[in-house]
């Protein structure tokens, strides 16, 4: 196992991807001044999304890995997209 | 003596940990979307109240420590056990700036009479008291998971000073890493969703 293969990220590639999260940090504070009504929050979350993204593929290797594991994590990430539905289909027929 | 290890093992493990994580903080934030949907009004004059400026700072300083920690890794692949412990020691330095600003923030809300069960909050209605709520119970949970990180970080670089972590053998500090990206994974989707939505 040891012997294994590792990617090497660099660190101009670490730090490209830190300039690419500040700006859209800077992104999702500026959008959010203005009032656009239900698509604040889509527009928030959707650069969000995108940060989370990032962080994911670079910072936390997955880009990287075995595809296995980016199958386990989508899955998560479906099951909270069901659980969110059902609760707010739940409470809107109620 | 040969020793036995599974590095892939280990990881995935860290990876069934960061699931469990990710629905304990996933189930918070549909009680969150919920509670919202039901008192928009209470949720945006909620989130006028908290420190755009202080979060925003949090924000940047998390990921910078995101990316240290990410480095550190590619310094002890490299042999450079001197410049992994360096980045370590400001992801560490940065984890606990992040609570200082959390214990400045948080004190302002107490002097408010903000906090779950003050007298100022509860004659504001059950919007306001369910968004403080919220908001005291979330940050405050990852503010537990920065301070486990920051003695994770204190026992990785205790091992890296011992040669127990090294250029073949740094699972330890992978996995430490995806913690540590984990709880700035968290706080990407607490920032917008507490101090910018309105």
């Amino acid at each position: 196992m040891s012997e294994e293969k590792h990617h090497i990220v660099s660190f101009k590639t670490q730090f490209m991807v830190l300039l690419a999260l500040l700006l859209l940090t800077a992104i999702s504070v500026f959008i959010t001044r203005f009032e656009l009504g239900p698509f604040n929050t889509l527009a928030a979350m959707l650069v969000a999304g995108t940060k989370a993204a990032i962080v994911l593929a670079w910072f936390m290797h997955l880009k990287f890995e075995s595809r296995l594991f980016i199958v386990m994590v989508s899955a998560v990430v479906v099951l909270f997209l069901l659980v969110l539905f059902v609760t707010f289909f739940d409470y809107s027929y109620r | 003596m040969i020793e036995h290890r599974d590095d892939l093992g280990d990881k995935m493990g860290m990876w069934l940990f960061i699931f469990t994580e990710l629905l304990l903080f996933g189930m918070l934030f549909v009680v969150y979307a919920v509670y919202r949907s039901m008192h928009p009004e209470a949720f945006k004059l909620g989130g006028e109240e908290l420190d755009v400026a202080l979060g925003t700072l949090n924000t940047v300083i998390l990921l910078i420590s995101s990316m240290t920690v990410a480095m550190s890794i590619t310094a002890i692949q490299k042999g450079k056990k001197n410049l992994a412990l360096a980045l370590l020691s400001i992801t560490l330095f940065i984890a606990v700036i992040f609570l200082v600003n959390k214990y400045f923030e948080w004190g302002v809300k107490f002097e408010y009479g903000f906090q779950p069960g003050g007298a100022e909050l509860l004659e504001l209605g059950q919007g306001t008291i369910l968004f403080f709520g919220l908001y005291f119970m979330m940050t405050g949970i990852h503010a537990l998971h920065i301070l486990i990180g920051i003695g994770l970080f204190i026992y990785v670089i205790m091992k890296i000073n011992k040669d127990k972590i090294h250029q073949t053998d740094y699972v330890w500090l992978e996995n430490t890493g995806l913690y540590w990206h984990l709880v700035d994974l968290i706080w990407i989707f607490l920032f917008p969703l507490f101090y910018l939505i309105h």
